[in-house]
């Protein structure tokens, strides 16, 4: 029991990945551990988002290794499946569905794919919605609500499928800034719970409360990684250190 | 000083006229009252000229003469007709004949459009390039000389006698294509007619569906109801009607078939023309409706486990479709209105039988009004049909 | 604590090309044609469908056919097409019922023609000389083709017909038709009810009708509301009717291109001073027709098929002039062919508007937004 819980839930080794003819990840090395949170930020088209994505078959790597909650990510769809159940992801643009409501964005995965009576299914959704306290807004649609509301319905959307790890690639970026502390906070009562967490985010506050390792990515390669309060108190490499000024005037 | 003042106390003097030149609310009225002016002046001299015509020709004018003898044989007649019926019924059977061939268009359209729509996003690149060889032929020669060919072709078939055949129970010839058919017509009608009316109820309900849908949140779920509608009832009528299965199989008797039904090959050529045609327009707006779903959606749907058959049939499509609706509806329209072209090739829907009217009434005035009337009316109650199921399935928003 | 497991090495790799794959085609084949067990079914129904329909085709077409021969009886006893009917009724087909020893007319109207068009094709040729040429040409071949001036025989418009009537048709419908739509959509648009009325009313009907329906009022009606002995002339009343089917359709396309223009540019227009025509025709306007191209381009190929209609109130068009040649007894049965060489030339014409208008959607200065905002 001991052993499992040591070994790491996501591991990429030596991964690459090409946009056509363009480098956009150079032999990526990350592990992350059960239960820990990994923040990872970085210029604009450092390649970020594309990691993430590799991780639950969004995007597929060309070269090396991704090993998920012990299943190596290759072209077979077992194998991508198994993944993709234990991963959730949050996405920037929510990615709600808009013709359905929020309840039955909720319920229509668990519903249709692992076959959940509906009644039970929308049960956990609720649960879920008042977790991330959205309770009362079940009926409406997504066009009805607030970025910062759609988001957190997208958050509990993830959830419903009990993921292990769960991604979340610059969720508060797209909203306006009086809805981003409301998404945050959502977030942080997760990372409290004890739930495996890769954030890729610009809100550096949110991650130096959280995160349990900082990784900093730089045109397609990781520069450098260290807990938080090295992260931030003696980064090591120049463009890490250029990097964080900017952000963090 | 007795200067009238407004209640903000500033004296006003009376207007003048260059005031009145001036103000805006004057020079619109004074445009209006040009523009009516002139239409309705050009409309007095048009139609004065009109009536000096036709009192020239003799021709009196009035709609009385609906009531009198047609004096013409039809070839295809879904109702009865002799030429010693009225015109009236005439109409009648021109406006049947149009909705028969319009409908079978529409429904061969549908389905070779949608086909070739998804042929043209598959990601085999040999069936891509034969769906746009496809839209590309079809889209870019005239409707009306697709008509005429395919008229010409069946025309030049080989007679009954050599006629081609399918399993040796349906036959295509130069005289029509032949097909095993109930021989209980009055059930066939029955059955169709369940079909039909069940189809309208199914579409209400979903509209009704879909309105509760937006209000409360709550999916309904109607396909037990469709299922009953369009095939269990259907199904029920023809049991009631003593479950006929005797089929009637052309047999060829002398220099045509007899029994069976026949297809003429006007209804054929033209079914083909119109059906061909405008599936390529529909393959496009079914591509782009496809294509309008952002992949943002899709991958969403990928992420939270969806199979690829549900991705699309409850997430693409449904999103998909009010994008396609709209101007979907439009080429049926459109292919309803081109059923006209079958006068060029003798099929007796409503524009030749008008003109089968006109030449033996006389009446070309009120002829003509009541034929462009009619088909307003089609486009009208279309259009409506659509903006209402439309309107049930827009997506919520603030 | 536990110790964190969570770690990244930082490896400074350098930028390299993205690895080949041998044999790259084979590859594109295996996933473009054989992505799955689905793929590899559509492929192999598709091959199997054009392996049994191509060579028959291909016989039939060329093999076995009968290109050139006067004699009818030659093609019955040729297996495959008769191409023969081609070479034998062209001059019908092209020209229709102009006199004979006239054709180099109505050969040079079209050249005429058709350069105009292509010279028109290029955006930056446009200005005033080139409308001023364009006059010129309508002039030229007005005059080519009714004659009676310039020491050429009068030749009555009853004897137009084929490719070059098609053409001034298809000329006239657009040249008339676009300026009406616009000044219909700007009817539709307006503010004042009864101007607003009257433009929709008229939308709507022609819309609402077929086009044989607009074609063959006009043929029937124009010369009833005429007053006596003022006659119509039969082309020019099916050139009346197509423009104003053309504008109805224009109208729309136009609206929708006004609709997307923000509101700022109308009031921006009238805080500097502009009267109505004035914002409309340099500001407005521009912007509008920009978006509103692409789907004008559609509704103005379409109205060259369209020209196709009028075969159906008797006038001589290139359908038409062809089914009537063909009612020769002896050439009647190989009228499929003679179709099939109508619709290719159709479809040359048809597919070159389609391909130019798509070389301007994608041409456009905003990347030819559609008229939705």
């Amino acid at each position: 029991m001991d052993g499992a819980e040591s070994e790491p839930i996501v591991e990429m080794r030596g991964v690459h990945k090409w946009f056509d003819e363009f480098h956009v990840l150079r032999d990526i090395n990350l592990t992350v551990g059960r239960g820990e949170k990994v923040v990872i930020c970085g210029p604009s088209g450092s390649g970020k988002s594309t990691l993430i994505r590799c991780i639950n078959r969004l995007e597929e790597h060309h070269e090396g290794e991704i090993v998920v909650d012990g299943t190596p990510l290759t072209s077979d769809v077992r194998h991508i499946e198994a993944a993709r159940r234990v991963v959730g992801i949050v996405f920037q643009s929510f990615n709600l569905f808009p013709h359905l409501s929020v309840l039955e964005n909720l319920t229509i995965g668990p519903v249709l794919t692992q076959r959940e009576p509906r009644g039970e299914a929308e049960r956990r959704g609720l649960e879920l919605l008042e977790r991330v306290r959205i309770a009362d807004q079940w009926r409406k649609f997504p066009g009805q609500l607030s970025g910062g509301q759609q988001q957190r319905v997208a958050i509990a959307r993830a959830l419903m499928l009990r993921p292990k790890i769960m991604l979340f690639d610059e969720p508060t970026s797209a909203l306006d800034p009086e809805m981003i502390s409301e998404v945050l906070e959502v977030m942080a009562e997760l990372a409290r719970d004890g739930m495996t967490m890769i954030c890729v985010t610009h809100e550096m506050g949110f991650a130096r409360k959280v995160a349990d390792l900082m990784v900093f990515m730089d045109d397609g390669e990781i520069v450098e990684a260290a807990p938080p309060d090295v992260f931030f108190g003696t980064p090591q490499n120049e463009r890490t250190k250029a990097f964080l000024s900017q952000i963090l005037h | 000083m007795s200067a009238h003042l407004s209640q903000s106390g500033i004296p006003r003097r009376a207007q003048t006229l260059p005031d009145l030149w001036f103000s805006l609310g004057f020079r619109a009225l004074a445009y209006q009252i040009l523009v009516i002016g002139a239409v309705v002046a050009g409309a007095v001299w048009l139609i004065g000229n009109a009536q000096d015509a036709l009192a020239r020709l003799g021709i009196s004018t009035g709609f009385s003469f609906l009531h009198e003898r047609a004096g013409f044989d039809i070839g295809e007649t879904p109702i009865a007709f002799r030429s010693t019926d009225s015109f009236l019924r005439a109409y009648a059977v021109g406006f049947l004949n149009t909705i028969k061939v319009s409908a079978a268009g529409i429904f061969l359209a549908t389905l070779i459009g949608v086909l070739i729509g998804l042929a043209r996003l598959s990601s085999n690149a040999l069936i891509r390039a034969l769906a746009s060889s496809y839209i590309e032929l079809f889209r870019n020669t005239p409707q009306l000389l697709q008509l005429i060919f395919w008229y010409a072709l069946i025309t030049r078939l080989p007679v009954p006698q050599q006629a081609y055949s399918v399993w040796d129970a349906a036959f295509i010839s130069n005289r029509g294509l032949i097909l095993p058919w109930p021989i209980d017509a009055e059930t066939v009608a029955r059955v169709l007619l369940a079909v039909a009316i069940g189809f309208v109820c199914v579409v209400t309900l979903r509209i009704w569906a879909n309105s509760h849908h937006r209000r409360t949140g709550r999916h309904v779920a109607t396909d037990t109801a469709g299922t009953a509608l369009l095939i269990i009832a259907p199904l029920a009528v023809w049991a009631a009607s003593g479950a006929p299965t005797a089929f009637s199989v052309p047999e060829l008797r002398g220099f045509n078939f007899a029994g069976g039904l026949t297809i003429s090959p006007e209804f054929l050529a033209l079914m083909l023309a119109l059906a061909l045609y405008i599936a390529a327009f529909i393959a496009e707006i079914v591509r782009s409706g496809i294509r309008s779903v952002p992949s943002a959606q899709l991958e969403a749907a990928r992420a939270i486990g969806l199979r690829p058959w549900h991705r699309y049939s409850r997430i693409v499509l449904p999103q998909a479709l009010r994008v396609m609706i709209p101007p979907a509806t439009a080429q049926y329209v459109s292919l309803i209105k081109n059923s006209s072209l079958g006068v060029a090739i003798g099929y007796p829907e409503l524009f030749n039988i008008n003109n089968s009217i006109i030449t033996l009434s006389g009446r070309a005035v009120e002829a003509i009004a009541i034929m462009m009337a009619i088909y307003l009316s089609i486009s009208l109650v279309v259009g409506l049909l659509m903006t209402l199921y439309n309107r049930s399935v827009r997506i919520v928003e603030r | 604590m536990a110790p964190l497991i969570s770690h990244a090495v930082p490896v400074h790799s350098p930028r390299r090309a993205r690895p080949i794959k041998a044999m790259p085609w084979l590859t594109w084949i295996r996933k473009r044609l054989f992505g799955g067990p689905w793929d590899a079914l559509l492929t192999a129904l598709a091959i199997w469908a054009i392996a049994v329909t191509l060579p028959r085709f291909v016989e039939w077409a060329f093999l076995e056919a009968a290109w050139s021969s006067h004699d009818p009886d030659a093609c019955r006893e040729a297996a495959g097409a008769c191409w023969a009917v081609i070479t034998e009724k062209h001059r019908v087909m092209l020209f229709g019922t102009f006199p004979y020893d006239q054709h180099w007319r109505a050969a040079t109207a079209i050249a005429i023609m058709l350069g105009m068009m292509a010279v028109s094709a290029f955006h930056h040729l446009w200005s005033c000389r080139l409308a001023v040429a364009w006059l010129l040409a309508i002039a030229a071949v007005l005059a080519l083709m009714l004659g009676g001036a310039f020491g050429l025989s009068p030749i009555g418009t009853h004897q137009w017909g084929g490719l070059p009537l098609t053409l001034m048709l298809f000329i006239g419908t657009v040249v008339g038709g676009v300026p009406a739509g616009i000044l219909l959509a700007l009817g539709r648009r307006s503010s004042l009810p009864a101007i607003g009325a009257v433009s929709i009313g008229f939308i709507e009907i022609v819309r609402g009708v077929p086009l044989i329906a607009i074609l063959f009022m006009a043929s029937l009606m124009i010369p009833l509301f005429m007053p006596e002995g003022v006659s119509v002339d039969k082309v020019l009343r099916a050139q009346i009717a197509m423009i104003l089917f053309f504008a109805a359709y224009a109208a729309e396309v136009v609206r929708g291109g006004l609709a997307a223009i923000p509101r700022q540019q109308f009031e921006a227009a009238d805080a500097i001073g502009l009267t109505y025509w004035q914002a409309h025709s340099r500001i407005i306007l521009p912007q509008a027709l920009a978006i509103a191209l692409p789907a004008l381009m559609n509704d103005i190929v379409r109205a060259f098929k369209n020209t196709t209609f009028v075969s159906i109130i008797g006038l001589f068009d290139m359908l038409r002039a062809t089914s009537t040649a063909l009612q020769d007894p002896r050439w009647t049965l190989f009228a499929p062919e003679a179709y099939l060489f109508l619709a290719a030339l159709y479809f040359v014409f048809c597919s070159a508007m389609s391909a130019y208008a798509r070389r301007i959607e994608r041409g456009l200065p905003d990347g030819g937004r559609d008229g939705r905002s």
